[in-house]
């Protein structure tokens, strides 16, 4: 269904649109071969030391409902086929995100006669995170390169900035934990009891 | 229409694990009558690439066959290549080995309860875990300088040292983690709704638990006596041993009581390491070319008993590498025990096993060029025939 609208009603509407998108992307994981070394990395930018909750980055477990497709992992014979399925199911526009060394080339496994090689041997990829496996920083600013793309800016040459007003963003920017320390934890005690 | 069967399948993506693994589960209404599983999903073919490697490019491979245990495998490998040369690393070296070895069963140990809370509808138990668990990974990454896959193993030794302030930070993390693992050993033990989705959920009684040779914490919460660490100690854990953590129930309870208390004595190993930590060098040299022999190495990774096989051939790559990982004989009990449950228990079997498809997924059915999965035992034959022509 195509909505007919004039030239100042549609770009409106695509400024509505890419705002809502830049806003709460939510992602769907798939891991096509990997050691489980980046998984537990895209877990732990959940969980509440980098919580990209708090940004409105959510993981999501249908490809229906997903923007962004974080891919980890070298595509093996066996998983290409569902990769292939899973990015077709994802509703346009989507995105996808090569997460550590093996989703870029293949990695420590290049040459292995099961590799098909990166991810984007099998599906077109968006941003590349390089590491073995990429800290949950890095995962983050590929997201966040992700969203610098999508708002129209060149990610190349864009330096991400972040509101320093955010604390949590600024103590992630200065290495910091937000939440650590026995303290903290102490307080916290009753809350779970 | 009655008989039919009615198949829920899952996988291989499913928002339950991170990792790619299809399952079948035939169901009447809510309860569970069969399973099956597909595995296979990330087979890389490591074993295969690590004959095309040299013995210090395969450690480096075989390290990534899981990220969450790479330490275990990579040390697992090394002891064996180590035995093969008829070099052993340094008694330093084999501390550090150890004290890394632990660290990371902290970290997996702490990463299954928030996974497996997760699988129960308990965030709030994952997010608090994780949260600790990131206390322990900069440890990790103090000692290595990697979060995970460390490489702090070295064919002949390792290649990090702990020093004064390293302990320090060791021990002041380690008091912080003892403290909140006491609070989580009372969460898994008394909070009422928890204990709903756990206790009586799938038993494995001692019997079936040997039967179906189930390995590392998920046998010792049967009351099955099985732990590499002590029946046959490799690196220091012959001087400086673990006691056994083991429960009788055989529930998800007592899996969860076996993990959580096995932390505490990962904390004391950790403490009395770092007390009586060797003097000396870090690694002893070792030959490229290793003349031809074979052996195997067996460790305890957190999640059970890993068996190395390799075989040397006089160069400087082996002929054969052959791993067993915990995942594997762990497999089948989450389908016999899934059977007369509700299917809303079945992620928490699976979760309980703490599998890890990465670790297991070294074997596939090679499909050639257009035939079917299921042969006759003619085509087999016919196969097997044309195989060895």
């Amino acid at each position: 269904m195509t909505l007919k609208l004039d030239q100042s009603w549609q770009a409106a509407l695509d400024k509505l649109k890419t705002w809502a998108r830049i806003n709460s992307p939510w992602a769907i994981h798939f891991n096509s071969g990997s050691c489980n070394g980046c998984d537990i990395e895209i877990l732990a930018t959940l969980t509440p030391r980098y919580d990209v909750e708090r940004l409105g980055i959510k993981l999501q477990g249908s490809p229906r409902h997903a923007d962004v497709l974080i891919c980890t992992g070298p595509v093996t014979r066996q998983a290409r086929d569902r990769l292939v399925r899973i990015y077709e199911q994802m509703p346009e526009p989507k995105f996808v995100i090569a997460v550590g060394s093996c989703a870029l080339s293949g990695g420590a496994f290049r040459g292995c006669y099961n590799i098909l090689g990166g991810v984007d041997q099998v599906i077109p990829v968006d941003v590349y995170v390089p590491g073995c496996p990429p800290r949950p920083e890095a995962i983050i600013d590929g997201v966040v390169k992700l969203l610098a793309k999508l708002r129209g800016a060149d990610p190349s040459d864009t330096p991400v900035v972040f509101d320093p007003d955010s604390a949590g963003e600024a103590a992630i920017l200065a290495g910091e934990d937000p939440v650590e320390g026995p303290a903290h934890a102490q307080q916290e005690e009753e809350a779970i009891a | 229409m009655a008989s039919e069967k009615f198949v829920i399948p899952i996988g291989p993506q499913h928002p339950a694990l991170k990792e790619p693994g299809h399952f079948e589960f035939n169901v009447d209404g809510e309860i569970v009558t069969d399973a099956s599983v597909r595995l296979g999903y990330v087979h890389r073919g490591i074993e295969k690439g690590a004959e095309t490697r040299n013995f210090v490019q395969a450690e480096y491979l075989v390290e990534r066959i899981c990220g969450i245990c790479s330490h275990v495998h990579a040390t697992a490998f090394c002891l064996g290549v180590e035995r093969l040369a008829g070099v052993e690393a340094p008694p330093r070296a084999q501390a550090i080995r150890q004290i890394v070895a632990e660290l990371e069963r902290i970290h997996s140990h702490l990463l299954w309860v928030g996974v497996a809370a997760h699988e129960a509808g308990f965030d709030t138990l994952f997010m608090y875990t994780w949260r600790d668990r990131e206390t322990v990974m900069n440890l990790l990454e103090g000692i290595t300088g990697n979060r995970v896959n460390y490489s702090a193993n070295v064919l002949g030794g390792v290649k990090c040292d702990i020093g004064p302030e390293q302990a320090e930070a060791i021990q002041i993390g380690l008091n912080f983690l003892e403290e909140r693992t006491r609070h989580y050993l009372e969460v898994v033990s008394s909070d009422a709704m928890f204990l709903r989705r756990t206790r009586g959920i799938g038993v494995m009684t001692r019997e079936d638990a040997e039967r179906m040779g189930v390995v590392g914490p998920t046998a010792r919460a049967s009351g099955v006596p099985r732990d590499v660490r002590i029946d046959a100690p490799y690196l220091l854990y012959a001087e400086h041993p673990v006691e056994l953590v083991i429960e009788e129930a055989g529930d998800l309870e007592a899996r969860f009581k076996v993990r959580v208390r096995e932390l505490f004595e990962s904390y004391r190993v950790i403490r009395e390491l770092l007390t009586a930590l060797p003097e000396g060098e870090l690694t002893a040299r070792i030959p490229r070319r290793i003349k031809p022999a074979e052996t195997i190495s067996r460790v305890e990774a957190p999640r059970g008993e890993l068996f190395y096989f390799i075989k040397s051939n006089g160069t400087d790559s082996a002929e054969r590498v052959k791993v067993r990982t915990p995942t594997l004989p762990n497999m089948a009990s989450v389908l016999a025990l899934s059977v007369g449950h509700q299917l809303a228990d079945v992620p928490m079997i699976l979760a309980g096993i703490d599998p890890c498809f990465s670790c297991n997924d070294r074997m596939a059915v090679v499909k050639r060029n257009g035939d079917e999965q299921v042969w006759t035992w003619e085509q087999l034959r016919q196969y097997g025939i044309e195989y060895y022509r």
